[in-house]
């Protein structure tokens, strides 16, 4: 009988949720012995053709990671729509946006803009990108950037949701543990929809620091104060996300003492994670004063890149107002 | 006019394309490199805190954040006028040198090598990482595999984790290590000399001795003269953390040695309308477009260019090995790009005893990792040397640290001048008039930017090495005639 098929793709990516994937180390040999592997840039010789001569839902598992910037990206992920049975959104960059994600707070224009007039071009007769460029000898394309970055399910139909940034090695594993043991029918997989590879908590919930519902004055920034190694750090007045964010990563930001920045998205049952911690931060504010209020709130010196780090393109915000 | 389009269509997934147009006698006319997106980072950095950067501009690249992470925690330290206590920049070297071996490993035996072990004109399939292991044998497969493990463990130990990492602050670091942590390590960084020694080795053995590979990489198809930069410390030696940057001219003399807060007085960026990416080039030369040569202010960016750079290696058997590079090869500076694949163990050797120097560090498990920034936060640049070249993170904040201004000049970024014209020369070596490009000569035009180890997860997101090709090639009506394929 044919092995099921597995793809992994990105799109506007960084390459880490690749990484994450080859340091499942060993277990990479379950899924070369479960699957056939059709399709995975990074890991070995790529078919791009044959995704498009595939029968559609022929691919049994796609992990989809990066987010959609250009025309070109989705275009992939409506041909991988196509071809998989089952379509993960893989990593933060395709569930929420992740840090590239932070453009929609300026546009696509701006980003052009932007990298073409930074400190070091020499740009005299002040150059863009042209999408269809005449040369001597022809014409040149490249793909067209958006306006706004998008999440995968804005595009298409997504079945799981595997957040991260990246997901950790060893939920990687325990989600390829469990579609194998699903496809020999000795496990069932998720309602369609379900969030997969992490926790059903809080960052919290996993951080081993002592919360004593100390509440605080003054906000403050990782390089202003010797963080104690054992407090909770939204306790000493470090903005820490831990609170609004899914759990699956063993806090392993915290356990280097340095603050949960949110990379597991929105925790269960929140549906916008910086409004969940705009709540969480207020209710540490030890002041009724409304000018005090005002003044501890100064702290918070980039509310949107705090609160929305990594979720602005899926959150209610989505983006700044064209 | 013909027109070969070489679309990467999978590694780069139409991140990285090549257009080569041929003229009426079938020799190329001229061939374009074009890197096709765009993430923005330079604008959305803008508002953040500087103390952010660290792991906000690591999400640039998923292969080497140790990288950006680095150069963006040394730019908010100078942000803040403030200079890490030496146990601090101990544990962020530690860190970066145990992140250089894995990051070299793996382009050696999953990358570049294959070209080698098995052979340019080798059969597709085996042309790669299972090959080699299948080649060589599964224990080195093995070695391989424990070299990245342990690579990884320590950027964890230290970083607080394996992908992105956290933990570099202004001033030093959020955490120290233990003295188990430590006697941990050990171990791993001794391991990583031995595998780079073993590595050398295996380089000798399977490329000198074949008279075939020592004519390719000697021949005029992969060679280019143009200016060689890289990071030297206050001795001239390779630096991969810290020091000045030095550009030596195609002579091999120095052409200029500068701090990181000079470089736009040495740096300058050519744009084209046809490509997301920018062209650094060396202001006071000036840019004359693709060319070799002293009168072109293309350089490059490699661990080449550092060895041509340098004056040598900061520890011994590296320094042994870059003895016998420039020997074997008759000579500094080298300018064949196949060498860099060399030049890239010679470097895993040092970045392995650097290691060990450091894990042996008395001071290293100190508790004195950290100086609390006390000054008003204006502007600073970092520079490290990330594996794939000098990366240069700038930043310009108002008095609350925030970023009103940021630049970036990434390590492939630098090589993109130097890249395109190493694909235009081999493609015109290659390419003649009346004879039909075959898959093997695909493979060669390949082999003209895979010594560059080209990381477009920095410029658009990718990974490099065995890139998969298609070429259409349409007569001047625009009509295929031919499609040739290889490994897609």
């Amino acid at each position: 009988m044919a092995k099921p098929k597995f793809a992994m793709y990105w799109a506007a990516s960084c390459g880490g949720c690749e990484i994450a994937v080859l340091n499942i180390a060993e277990k990479i040999l379950d899924v070369d012995a479960n699957f056939d592997v059709v399709f995975w840039p990074v890991a070995m010789d790529a078919k791009y053709k044959d995704v498009e001569a595939m029968a559609d839902g022929e691919i049994t598992l796609c992990l989809f990671n990066g987010g959609i910037r250009n025309d070109e990206n989705e275009h992939l992920a409506k041909l991988l729509r196509r071809k998989s049975a089952v379509l993960v959104a893989f990593g933060s960059c395709a569930n929420e946006g992740c840090i590239p994600g932070l453009a929609n707070l300026t546009g696509g224009r701006a980003v052009i803009e932007t990298a073409f007039t930074t400190a070091s071009p020499d740009n005299p007769n002040n150059v863009r990108p042209i999408y269809d460029y005449p040369v001597a000898e022809g014409e040149l394309h490249i793909p067209k950037m958006y306006e706004t970055l998008k999440t995968l399910d804005q595009v298409v139909k997504v079945d799981y949701y595997m957040p991260g940034c990246p997901p950790e090695s060893h939920q990687i594993a325990a989600v390829i543990d469990l579609v194998i043991a699903a496809l020999k029918g000795e496990a069932k997989l998720p309602p369609a929809g379900a969030v997969i590879g992490a926790g059903g908590s809080t960052v919290c919930d996993e951080c081993s620091r002592k919360r004593s519902e100390k509440l605080i004055k003054e906000f403050r920034r990782t390089w202003q104060i010797p963080m104690d190694q054992h407090e909770c750090l939204l306790e000493q007045g470090i903005l820490c996300s831990g609170v609004a964010t899914r759990s699956g990563c063993n806090a392993l930001c915290p356990t280097a003492n340095m603050p949960c920045i949110g990379c597991y998205g929105p925790a269960p049952d929140v549906v916008d994670q910086g409004a969940r911690m705009m709540s969480a931060v207020s209710s540490v504010i030890d002041s009724k004063d409304p000018k005090e209020i005002d003044r501890i709130l100064d702290g918070i010196v980039d509310p949107a890149g705090t609160f929305y780090r990594f979720g602005l393109a899926s959150s209610l915000l989505h983006r700044a107002k064209a | 006019m013909q027109r070969i389009s070489i679309d990467p269509i999978t590694r780069l997934e139409g991140h990285g394309k090549i257009e080569i147009f041929l003229d009426d006698q079938g020799n190329v006319a001229n061939t374009y490199f074009q890197i096709p997106e765009l993430r923005g980072f330079e604008q959305f950095c803008v508002g953040r805190p500087v103390e952010e950067m660290a792991v906000l501009t690591n999400r640039i690249c998923g292969v080497c954040p140790e990288a950006h992470h680095m150069a963006a925690a040394k730019a908010a330290d100078a942000v803040f006028h403030v200079d890490p206590p030496r146990t601090g920049k101990l544990l962020r070297e530690m860190l970066y040198s145990a992140f250089y071996c894995a990051d070299h490993t793996t382009h050696f035996y999953a990358l570049g090598g294959p070209d080698f072990v098995m052979g340019p004109d080798a059969p597709v399939a085996q042309r790669n990482i299972l090959g080699v292991i299948h080649k060589v044998g599964l224990e080195i497969g093995g070695k391989v595999i424990t070299m990245r493990k342990y690579g990884h463990r320590t950027v964890e130990i230290i970083g607080g984790r394996k992908v992105h990492p956290c933990t570099s602050i202004p001033g030093g670091l959020s955490k120290g290590i233990t003295q188990e942590q430590r006697d941990e390590m050990e171990p791993m960084a001794r391991y990583a000399v031995d595998f780079a020694l073993f590595s050398l080795q295996l380089f000798k053995d399977i490329v000198l001795k074949n008279q075939g590979y020592v004519d390719l990489i000697l021949g005029d198809i992969y060679t280019h003269k143009t200016y060689y930069m890289g990071m030297v410390d206050a001795n001239n030696k390779i630096n991969f953390y810290d020091g000045k940057v030095r550009v030596v001219d195609p002579e091999g003399k120095e052409f200029v040695k500068y701090s990181p807060n000079e470089y736009r007085e040495v740096v300058a960026e050519h744009v084209e309308p046809w490509t997301y990416l920018k062209f650094p080039y060396l202001k006071k030369v000036g840019w004359k477009g693709f060319v070799d040569g002293k009168d072109s202010g293309v350089y490059m960016a490699t661990p080449l260019s550092r060895l041509n750079a340098a004056d040598g290696m900061a520890t011994p058997r590296a320094q042994e090995a870059y003895e016998e590079f420039y020997k074997t090869l008759g000579g500094k500076p080298v300018h064949q790009r196949l060498a860099i694949h060399w030049a890239r163990l010679v470097e895993l050797l040092y970045a392995a005893e650097r290691w060990v120097e450091l894990v042996t560090d008395p001071e290293i498990t100190s508790d004195n990792f950290r100086t609390i920034p006390t000054e008003t936060p204006t502007e600073g640049v970092g520079i490290v040397e990330a594996p794939r070249g000098t990366l240069t993170h700038h930043y310009i904040t108002d008095e609350r640290g925030l970023v009103k201004k940021a630049n970036l000049i990434v390590g492939t970024t630098n090589n993109y001048a130097p890249i395109t014209m190493s694909i235009k020369k081999a493609a015109s070596s290659l390419i003649k008039a009346g004879t039909a490009p075959t898959e093997p000569l695909l493979n060669m035009i390949e082999m003209a930017f895979r010594p560059y180890d080209p990381c477009f997860g920095c410029a658009t997101h990718s990974l490099p090495g065995q890139m998969p090709l298609q070429v259409t090639i349409r007569n001047a009506k625009g009509e295929i005639v031919d499609v040739l394929k290889q490994n897609c």
